[in-house]
């Protein structure tokens, strides 16, 4: 037997921007959750708090660090390796593979609007990214917690703050290029590209290079404080090395243009920001032109 | 109301529509016909507020750019080619029905009646269904909700005999509450279910037409076909036709008005296996005691 037509006029409730962003954030999380890279990408992160705990190096002391705090430490320095690239990647093949598939040409002729979309997806990335990483640390936490370890409770609270912004940042660079470019395979390239620019700004070596070069050392801590990556290194180092003693000249230079207190504020406030606006500029990009 | 002035769209060299003109009046059924690349597409997702364009869209004066929310709640869309989702069917439909207003039951229903029972694949990627599946669902979301236009394209591509009958059926149900405009490349496939055709090509309207078409939607016509021999392959297509066998190499049953010309060409396929074939238009009642009786 058939069904009656729908009454045009007659919707059940009238949809807000609100309910559709509700409804992509949770689509776009249902999605994930059966994506191999998503469970992939969690994986990692847990063997590596997995493979910190089991090597010991909650009783090694290392560069003075001892307990929870040398785990911290090098979960950070390896999230650092890990996290952009994966982020970078994941977000922009998704994204940009998305738009191949034919998913953006039936979900954009839905009456959901193009804001509450684009921000539904855009939180749901970033809650995808992030869960694995804190949950990861949370287990540490556990673990530490069952065998007494002491936890060093406000440089925990720190770096989460710091992972949590620079994994803002990337998802943001990576709504961004997946706006701009087109294809898979020039997003692709274009998110590598990023991540090795980032990579290379990292290396005090080539920082070296342009002081000797006879660059301004102004121009140099510029390039330094821009590049999120260099940012959540020293972040991440300042409260178990107040000195940064292990990061040579560049530090230094930051003490003098920040003092303390500032850098600790500008390593969470600019990668938000940078993610934040880098989002924002793909959005309007992305808005501006065809949707396909 | 539909109401395009001088519609143009290019991709850098290549203009896919070419100051495209065309005003269509509340309830009409247009049949969008053309080769690849005659720029049908293109104008589906000009429609949709997908692509930026040069001229001016109106639908019941909304501009689908400036006013894109809105005007797609009055928009029910079947695209050709299904999207690649890998999200699980059943929260596929509850994501459109939320953020078009519509309910989950009345898409679920559609879908049961066009023959895909929602809940024996609702934790399925959508992605994971077979082509008439994801068809069936595609339309039962485009048809479940309340709309004022539908705009199909290639809409029975992958679609089984009775699917379509059903299909035909639901389009008809809709009477002169809504608009539709429906692509193919093939005129026959579609001009019983349109009382206009317009066909494209180069972006441009080459041919403007009214149809007046007995086999409209909602009509049925009684069918029978006798063999002179049994043949399995014959056998299995009549059945997927929903033609009975009775009498030995005799079938009868009914097909949907608009499904006439497709069926002609099934059974021209088989010319050389018939004896005698019978075609005669007959109301749903006829049609019911008919099918029951077979």
């Amino acid at each position: 037997m058939l069904l009656a037509p729908p009454n045009p006029t007659s919707v059940l409730f009238e949809p807000s921007p609100v309910s559709g962003f509700a409804a992509t954030f949770r689509l776009e999380i249902a999605q994930a959750l059966r994506a191999r890279w998503f469970w992939a990408y969690a994986a990692v992160f847990f063997a590596l708090v997995g493979l910190l705990l089991v090597f010991g190096l909650t009783e090694s002391r290392v560069l003075g660090f001892t307990g929870l705090s040398r785990t911290l430490v090098a979960y950070i320095q390896l999230a650092m390796a890990i996290l952009p690239i994966f982020v970078l990647v994941t977000t922009v093949r998704s994204l940009a593979g998305d738009r191949e598939a034919g998913v953006y040409e039936y979900v954009l002729g839905l009456p959901v609007g193009l804001g509450a979309w684009y921000a539904g997806r855009f939180f749901a990335r970033y809650v995808l990214a992030a869960a694995p990483v804190v949950g990861a640390l949370a287990s540490a936490l556990a673990y530490g917690a069952v065998r007494a370890v002491a936890i060093p409770w406000a440089e925990l609270g720190f770096d989460i703050g710091i992972l949590l912004a620079m994994i803002l940042a990337f998802v943001g660079l990576g709504f961004f290029i997946a706006s701009v470019a087109r294809s898979v395979d020039l997003a692709q390239t274009a998110a590598f590209l990023l991540w090795l620019v980032l990579i290379l700004g990292l290396d005090l070596v080539l920082l070296g290079v342009l002081i000797r070069d006879r660059m301004p050392v102004e121009g140099v801590v510029a390039i330094a404080l821009l590049n999120p990556l260099q940012v959540f290194r020293i972040g991440s180092m300042i409260l178990f090395d107040p000195q940064l003693v292990l990061l040579g000249s560049t530090a230094y230079a930051v003490f003098d243009v920040f003092g303390r207190a500032g850098f600790l504020i500008w390593s969470l406030a600019y990668p938000l920001a940078l993610g934040a606006g880098s989002a924002y500029a793909g959005f309007r990009a992305f808005r501006r032109g065809d949707l396909l | 109301m539909i109401l395009i002035k001088e519609l143009s769209k290019q991709f850098g060299a290549t203009r896919v529509l070419d100051h495209l003109s065309l005003e269509a009046p509340s309830g009409q059924r247009i049949a969008l016909v053309g080769s690849n690349g005659a720029g049908k597409t293109s104008l589906f997702r000009s429609l949709l507020g997908e692509y930026s364009y040069h001229g001016s869209i109106s639908i019941d004066g909304l501009d689908p750019r400036r006013d894109r929310a809105r005007l797609l709640r009055m928009i029910g869309f079947v695209p050709q080619i299904a999207p690649r989702l890998e999200t699980p069917t059943g929260a596929f439909i509850r994501y459109v029905a939320e953020v078009s207003g519509a309910s989950v039951e009345e898409i679920e229903g559609v879908a049961k009646s066009l023959g895909l029972d929602v809940a024996a694949v609702r934790n399925r990627a959508f992605v994971r269904l077979s082509g008439g599946m994801k068809q069936k669902l595609l339309i039962a979301l485009a048809l479940g909700r309340p709309t004022g236009l539908l705009i199909l394209d290639e809409p029975t591509a992958n679609l089984d005999p009775a699917a379509r009958a059903v299909f035909y059926d639901l389009l008809a149900a809709r009477g002169r509450h809504t608009a539709m405009i429906i692509s193919s490349h093939r005129i026959d496939e579609i001009a019983p279910l349109v009382d206009r055709v317009v066909e494209l090509d180069r972006g441009r309207i080459v041919l403007d037409d009214t149809v007046t078409d007995a086999g409209a939607l909602g009509s049925s016509f009684l069918v029978e076909v006798e063999t002179n021999r049994v043949e399995a392959s014959f056998a299995r297509a009549a059945g997927e036709w929903g033609l009975t066998q009775f009498e030995g190499h005799r079938w009868r049953g009914a097909i949907a008005g608009p499904d006439r010309l497709r069926f002609l060409g099934f059974v021209a396929r088989h010319a050389g296996l018939l004896s005698g074939v019978e075609l005669r238009e007959a109301d749903r009642e006829s049609v019911n005691a008919d099918t029951l009786s077979a």
